[in-house]
């Protein structure tokens, strides 16, 4: 094993034990279990934004459309169709998927900015539908009456209801297959051609690389990982609202990517903890939590400009 | 049979005729330079040949079998490689990651979510043996991105190189460099011409390595084929001395 694996693998362990541990050692930090679920959920969502952004380099500002319908897909399916957390996940993640799957063919074509106006638009779209559609949705309230069921696994029950550390766990849990399917894929042959798409995309397509297809199927994985996200949210929150299509909270997955650094693996998770506890705590003391963002995002990109992990490691990732 | 035959290939863009009816024939192994003043129309023919551009008239033949109308990626398949009068890399990954996702995308593996160990096994063969081909070995895992140009500019020949081509197209290999560059581009052209049965095609600006590789040479000049011939008989050339020579002297 060489000196780069054994930190590489260092690192690994040390992200894993946090997060195995976090119910733990968060109290000491003013932290919460159910505030750790939220920054996995979230952190999952940046996660998969930067699946897009960091490594195929294409900017999607329309990517809480597929995390809002992965999530009222979710509640939905929990209130009026099947009594179970895994049919509601399932649910949320393949009819977020399959939409951003199909509306991102319309749009590979599309490059830089118009592309990702193309993004807001669709979102935009969503976000109207979820505020109109009452009867189905609940409109402005919100999606209420249904909660995460307990885990049936035959001979026990796991409450992930009323216990918030099984909760936490379970949360981890899908956190963990996610991530790991997504890392799987990006050290794949086809991973590597999103890699060659990101740094030189003419080059690409010279090599025989249909870059439009390798966009799409990329776009799509992201918009499933985004969907399988929302749908968890849907289950931290046991409610859905329009404002989990808005582009606002597109934007906001943006944030913690660039903050945590779009070129690293792990580095839209760190975004997504220090935006979640920034917005935590400073939103108890006052309303404009949001300036605060804006002026630590400001710092960042003067004094870091390929966010706080891109500084320790200058090049690349995993 | 000839590695290649272009036959009447004309490009306009708009009113400018970039190339204009030029016919050519390179023999398999053979190395051919191709010269000509600025705006000669050598990129042009390249793009034409390797497919970038579709001819507004004529037709092209690759190992005796017509091309004209096989698109880019295509003709590398078929065993056409080239490199780029600006260079073309992927310059945040390595000289190995750069040259392992050329042999992977020209294996056919550009889909594929993994490799079984044979697979992986011929994959890191290939790549290897690219990297001593170009003597780029000991800078496998420098980032190319960070190289000296001339480096980039070898690593660029290693990434066509690992698509195992039997015609090569080099665009100014030397562009930009200085003389030690130039001197050791000049000596790798050379050896991976007479290592494998490998056809180069050379646009090359620099006189002394045209003339210390070149089999033959074809000029250009505003479009048109001015003159062919060995390098003796392009020396002795009038139209090409004033054309060209004379003007560079
Ligand atoms: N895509 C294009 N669209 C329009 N005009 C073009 C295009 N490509 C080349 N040209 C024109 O065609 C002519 C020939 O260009 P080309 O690049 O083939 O010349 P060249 O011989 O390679 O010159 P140089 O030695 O400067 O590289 C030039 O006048 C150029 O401006
Ligand atoms: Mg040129």
């Amino acid at each position: 094993m060489t000196a780069d694996q054994r930190k590489h693998l260092a690192v690994l362990a040390a992200i894993w034990a946090a997060l195995l541990f976090a119910p733990y050692w968060m109290p000491f930090f003013g932290g919460y279990t159910a505030l750790g679920s939220r920054v996995l959920v979230l952190g999952l969502g940046a996660m998969s934004v930067n699946f897009l952004l960091g490594f195929t380099g294409v900017l999607s500002f329309g990517h809480a459309a597929w995390f809002g319908l992965g999530a009222y897909a979710c509640g939905l399916t929990l209130k009026h169709i099947a009594l179970s957390t895994p049919l509601g996940l399932l649910a949320g993640t393949l009819v977020g998927g399959v939409a951003g799957a199909l509306l991102g063919a319309l749009l590979v074509r599309r490059r830089g900015i118009y592309f990702a106006m193309v993004t807001i638009a669709f979102g935009q779209v969503f976000y109207y539908i979820a505020f109109q559609w009452l009867s189905l949705t609940g409109g402005d309230d919100g999606l209420r009456g249904f909660a995460r069921q307990p885990l049936d696994f035959g001979l026990f029950q796991i409450d992930l209801l009323h216990n918030d550390i099984y909760f936490y766990y379970f949360v981890l849990f899908c956190f963990a297959v996610a991530v790991g399917l997504m890392a799987f894929i990006l050290g794949s042959p086809f991973g590597r051609t999103m890699i060659a798409i990101r740094e030189n995309e003419r080059r690409a397509r010279f090599l025989g690389i249909p870059v439009e297809l390798h966009i799409w199927i990329a776009f799509a994985l992201s918009c499933f990982f985004m969907a399988f996200a929302g749908s968890l949210y849907a289950l931290v929150n046991n409610f859905a609202d329009p404002r989990m299509l808005h582009y606002s909270l597109s934007g906001d997955f943006v944030i913690m990517a660039v903050m945590g650094g779009m070129r690293t693996f792990w580095g839209p998770l760190l975004g997504a903890i220090v935006f979640v506890v920034l917005q935590d705590y400073i939103s108890s003391v006052t309303v404009n939590w949001m300036s605060f963002i804006g002026l630590l995002i400001v710092l960042i990109v003067l004094f870091f400009p390929r966010g706080f992990l891109g500084m320790l490691r200058p090049r690349r990732t995993a | 049979m000839s590695a290649l035959e272009v036959e009447h290939l004309t490009k306009r863009f708009g009113s400018l005729v970039a190339v204009h009816d030029i016919s050519l024939t390179v023999e398999p192994g053979e190395l051919r330079a191709v010269i000509g003043p600025n705006g000669a129309g050598k990129t042009t023919l390249f793009n034409l040949v390797s497919g970038f551009f579709a001819p507004s008239a004529g037709s092209i033949l690759f190992d005796g079998a017509d091309i004209t109308g096989v698109p880019a990626h295509r003709r590398v398949g078929l065993g056409m490689a080239r490199t780029f009068q600006i260079t073309e890399i992927f310059p945040e990954l390595t000289v190995f990651e750069n040259i392992r996702i050329v042999a992977e995308v020209a294996a056919g593996y550009r889909l594929r979510p993994w490799l079984n160990r044979s697979e992986k096994a011929e994959l890191r063969g290939r790549i290897d043996e690219t990297l001593a081909l170009a003597a780029l070995s000991g800078k496998a895992d420098r980032v190319v991105g960070e190289l000296a140009h001339g480096d980039q500019r070898v690593a660029e020949i290693a990434m066509a190189l690992a698509l195992k081509p039997n015609l090569l197209l080099l665009d100014e290999p030397t562009a930009g460099m200085g003389d030690q560059e130039t001197y050791e581009i000049t000596q790798l052209i050379r050896r991976l011409h007479k290592a494998g049965k490998l056809t180069i095609i050379l646009i090359e600006h620099d006189m002394r390595v045209v003339f210390h590789l070149a089999d033959r040479i074809t000029v250009l000049d505003q479009g048109r084929l001015l003159a062919e011939g060995t390098p003796q008989e392009i020396a002795a050339n009038a139209a090409v001395q004033t054309a060209y020579l004379g003007q560079a002297a």
